[in-house]
């Protein structure tokens, strides 16, 4: 340890550690621009300037190794005269625009340039201009205003993973650009904005739109992947105007996704429903909240004493609180009903484990393992943050492995990778599992039949990668394919073998938190025809497995009433539309994957006539007469809901065993990934992210050798048919799928015509 | 997308690429973009991008190295490409002199080519060869000395 005198105070750093880090250490504030926690030392805008005895000039905190005995001032004469120095250059070429410039009131410039600037400029000369860059729809540049920190730079190559900004050309002619030509793509490109320490880069959407400081901030909980990002919700008139990263260091670190980001402006959308509906022979009629749950009670009252609670179900979006859910659950077992479910994507329920699948550990844990095999899941576009977590371990030596139905670009180093098709990725994890007890010597468990699996070399190095020290994560992928329930089995088992933490990704906001209440009673609610649904959240033909089947299922119903923010998705098929408020306007609790419980609170009024969906529910039960229906708030639901410690309650171990077995494939196997835009209701309206590359339509995507064989080529028209229905799409090629596979993504207005995420599927060149 | 760079000029990179270690490509960036400069003349969007794909690099980190160092040409150039240079020890010794002579002479000015495409003229900077001063160099490579405006005729006359 060395120890270090800042400004008086003393203390002891470990080596290696820079002035700037001792001066955090000690509270003591070293004005600067480029210098950032989390990117690497640039060094390149000298605003760090600070005095150190015995050096003939001035030095620059955030490049400064600490030295024994050190001294710094930070607030002599000379620290601050060539702090002020800096100030002074930085501000020749910087427009001063201030007034019209949407990081005013936020601005490290601004702030900085107050402490540390003149009151007047010497400058008398021209002013350099800088044209503006096209980032894509979510971020708008001023270049005229960057000082050229790099921090975006480093940004996108360090963090991101790919490195998508650059600083072009020298000296006074400096620019900071994309490639030319292209624009900012990756899903956590927002970042930025919060990174510049200037008005260069901003929140398109948000542009023009209000001034940071008549904004009130709310905390609040990300209501989309499984990480559970922590949020501040900026709000003005009881309007939601911006979201940005509340820093958690064991969840999303300072970081937020795109999605997290720029999903609130369908918040806002013109579709949102806000008074309840009813349909009346064919024509929506808008009504009160009395008439319309009385409807919807007697409605669901009636159809189970004719038909029987197994006429009745209730299918729920994981995206939904565990309040919502508790109520649903509850309304339903009063109404005798047991089938409730939320593994809407899901296609395979053979799975029967001892508590609610979870991540296994907790995310910094994960982050600390010395390798970890990702099986069945894109993970940049399922869960954007933990994959940049893992990009990061990944830098340090952490061995990451792959086991895919396609070559996705994580854009970090992989020690492994198994690309097979769809229907094949049982057989490929048993390559891994054999050559894992092929090594350790051991056999695999009796339910898991290895005798015709040959193992490879690819799989023997990924076996061998697997440590007590690791971790085999299972992602979307895995589960929604129609085989999950051996993916899991077989994953354990390596686990087990190998000493490993197998863990669960979970797709949405609160898949664990649905099961630990119990919202998976059913299995595939499609397999026999119901009378009455009940869908919270759920918009069927995006959010199921199978849209044609489910689309036929609702409209094959009598009633089906939608508790949803909003109304085009379910009118097709609704009877009664229920507005009910999205996470903004309801206070409730999402679980995690690490199985953390966050409550958040409502930061905006409903909108119009919309009401918080567990209080909807609480009413229902009311008017159905059922007894326990009186809970005062969404806490009082919460502590019965999630009563005790949740831990004991998160378990990934099989309650029984699963038969896993090789299987043969053959033909053209779809692979029907959910976009990362079309993950839930909100995503799916957010226009800034429906304007990204990453929400381009779907095509039908194979690699060259299955389009010669189908006799297709990148731009002709195919239609892709599975049992049930069929979609026209563009045929595009994909160098990163195995032959036989056609990707054609799921969850997509394109392709609600077609049957299983991975089914089989025929191809035929149309027109 | 069609192929840019020579077998020979690949050839080349790779012995560039063998001086750093494997992990380290990107550290042939430099001779990598002179060795397709060599070859094409100048750097074009898809040549830079190339040269990037080559050394698994971004494409952006690769125009950042090309866009920062003078003699990496982003825009056409002449058939001779003559840079003189107008630091201050040139510039004491006749520098200017050299480079004003050229421009009346080629009836361009710095930055600029001649109509028929043979001759481009650039500013150039230091070159570590101040003793010999004026200097201009032609085509990166050739380095010519005490160009006074005789020597300026006779080198112009034997480029071809
Ligand atoms: S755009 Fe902003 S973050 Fe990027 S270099 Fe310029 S000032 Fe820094
Ligand atoms: S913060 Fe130290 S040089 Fe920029
Ligand atoms: S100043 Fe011209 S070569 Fe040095």
């Amino acid at each position: 340890m060395l120890e270090i005198e800042i400004d008086g105070k003393k203390t002891t750093v470990a080596p290696g550690s820079t002035v700037m880090d001792a001066a955090r250490a000690l509270g003591v504030h070293i004005p600067h621009f480029c210098y950032h926690k989390k990117l690497s030392i640039a060094a390149s805008c000298r605003m760090c300037l600070v005095e150190v005895e015995k050096a003939p000039k001035p030095l620059p905190a955030c490049a400064t190794p600490v030295t024994a005995g050190m001294v710094v001032k930070t607030h002599s004469n000379a620290a601050v005269t060539a702090q002020k120095g800096v100030m002074e250059f930085l501000l020749i070429n910087h427009p001063l625009d201030c007034p019209i410039c949407d990081q005013g009131g936020e601005c490290h410039l601004q702030d900085i340039a107050v402490g540390y600037g003149a009151g007047e400029s010497r400058y008398r000369e021209e002013k350099r201009i800088v044209p503006n860059k096209d980032l894509g729809p979510l971020i708008t540049t001023e270049m005229t205003r960057c000082i050229h920190c790099s921090r975006c730079v480093r940004f996108t190559e360090e963090v991101a993973g790919y490195q998508e900004l650059g600083l072009a050309h020298r000296g006074e002619h400096s620019e900071v650009m994309p490639f030319l030509g292209k624009t900012v793509n990756s899903e956590i490109s927002g970042n930025v904005i919060d990174l510049c320490p200037v008005g260069a880069l901003t929140s398109k959407p948000f542009r023009y739109t209000v001034r940071a400081w008549e904004l009130s901030r709310r905390k609040s909980i990300a209501p989309h992947d499984g990480l559970g990002s922590n949020l501040i919700v900026q709000v003005k008139n009881h309007k939601v105007m911006r979201v940005l990263p509340l820093e958690n260091e064991a969840i999303n670190e300072c970081w937020l996704s795109d999605r997290d980001r720029f999903s609130y402006e369908a918040l806002n959308s013109a579709s949102r429903a806000t008074k309840p509906q009813v349909k009346k022979d064919g024509q929506w009629i808008e009504t009160d909240w009395q008439s319309a749950l009385e409807l919807v009670a007697g409605k669901l009252k009636d159809t189970v004493a004719a038909h029987g609670r197994d006429s009745v179900a209730a299918l729920a979006t994981p995206n939904s609180t565990v309040e919502e859910l508790f109520m649903l659950r509850k309304l339903m077992a009063g109404l005798g009903v047991e089938q409730v479910e939320t593994r809407l994507r899901a296609a395979d329920f053979r799975l029967h484990t001892a508590g609610a699948t979870w991540l296994g550990q907790s995310i910094a844990e994960l982050a600390q393992s010395d390798a970890v095999l990702v099986i069945g899941s894109n993970i940049r576009k399922e869960q954007p943050l933990l994959a940049q977590r893992l990009r990061q371990s990944a830098k340090r030596g952490m061995k990451l492995s792959v086991l895919n139905p396609a070559r996705y670009d994580l854009l970090a180093p992989l020690a492994g990778e198994l690309i097979v098709r769809p229907d094949q990725m049982v057989e490929a994890l048993l390559t891994v599992l054999k050559a894992a007890c092929e090594a350790a010597g051991k056999t695999a468990p009796a339910h898991i039949d290895l005798s015709s699996i040959e193992v490879c070399d690819a799989s023997r190095s990924i076996a061998a990668t697997l440590t007590a020290h690791s971790a085999i994560l299972l992602g979307n992928l895995a589960a929604h394919h129609p085989r999950y329930a051996e993916l899991h089995a077989a994953a354990a088992a390596l686990a087990e073998l190998s000493g490993a933490k197998l863990g669960v990704m979970s797709e949405a906001a609160n898949t664990v938190g649905a099961q630990l209440i119990g919202a998976e009673t059913s299995g595939n609610l499609f397999a026999s025809p119901k009378k009455a649904l009940i869908l919270l959240n759920a918009e069927v033909q995006f959010d199921c497995h199978n849209a044609t089947e489910a689309l036929a299922a609702v409209r094959a119903a009598d009633f089906v009433v939608a508790l949803n923010p909003f109304a085009d998705g379910v009118k097709d098929y609704a009877d009664v539309i229920l507005p009910v408020a999205p996470f903004t306007e309801t206070s409730g609790t999402f679980v995690n994957m690490e199985g953390r419980a966050q409550s958040f609170n409502g930061v905006v009024r409903p909108l119009g006539e919309t009401r918080p969906a567990w209080k909807v529910l609480r009413v229902l039960g009311n008017v159905l007469g059922f007894n326990g229906f009186d809970y005062e708030s969404s806490e009082a639901i919460r502590d019965e809901a999630l009563a005790g410690d949740i831990a004991p309650r998160l378990s990934n171990a099989l309650k029984a065993p699963v038969a896993v077995k090789a299987q043969a494939a053959s033909g053209l196997v779809r692979l029907g990934e959910v976009p990362l835009y079309q993950l839930d209701a909100l995503t799916r309206r957010a226009p800034a992210l429906q304007a990204t590359a990453d929400a381009a339509e779907p095509a039908l995507r194979a690699n060259a050798a299955t389009l010669a064989g189908l006799s297709l080529k990148a731009g002709d028209s195919a239609c892709a048919a599975q049992a049930g229905g069929k979609a026209l799409l563009c045929v595009r090629e994909d160098t990163t799928l195995p032959d036989g596979v056609i990707h054609i993504a799921g969850s997509h207005p394109l392709t609600t015509g077609l049957g299983g995420l991975f089914a089989p599927v025929t191809v035929e060149r149309a027109g | 997308m069609p192929q840019l760079l020579s077998n020979e000029a690949r050839a080349l990179i790779d012995r560039e690429v063998a001086k750093y270690p494997a992990e380290h490509k990107r550290s042939a960036v430099m001779g990598a973009l002179r060795i397709a400069q060599t070859e094409h003349r100048w750097l074009s969007e898809e040549l830079v991008a190339e040269v990037a794909d080559y050394l698994q690099m971004a494409p952006v980190a690769v125009y950042e190295v090309a866009s920062f160092y003078n003699m990496y040409d982003l825009k056409p150039v002449g058939r001779y490409k003559l840079t003189v240079c107008t630091n201050l020890p040139c510039a004491l010794s006749g520098g200017v002199t050299a480079a004003e002579y050229l421009k009346q002479k080629l009836g361009i000015g710095f930055g600029e080519t001649t109509a028929d495409g043979k001759f481009t003229l650039v500013e150039g900077e230091c070159m570590g060869a101040c003793g010999s001063a004026p200097v201009m160099l032609v085509n990166n490579h050739k380095m010519c000395a005490s160009m006074t405006p005789d020597e300026i005729d006779k080198k112009l006359g034997e480029l071809e």
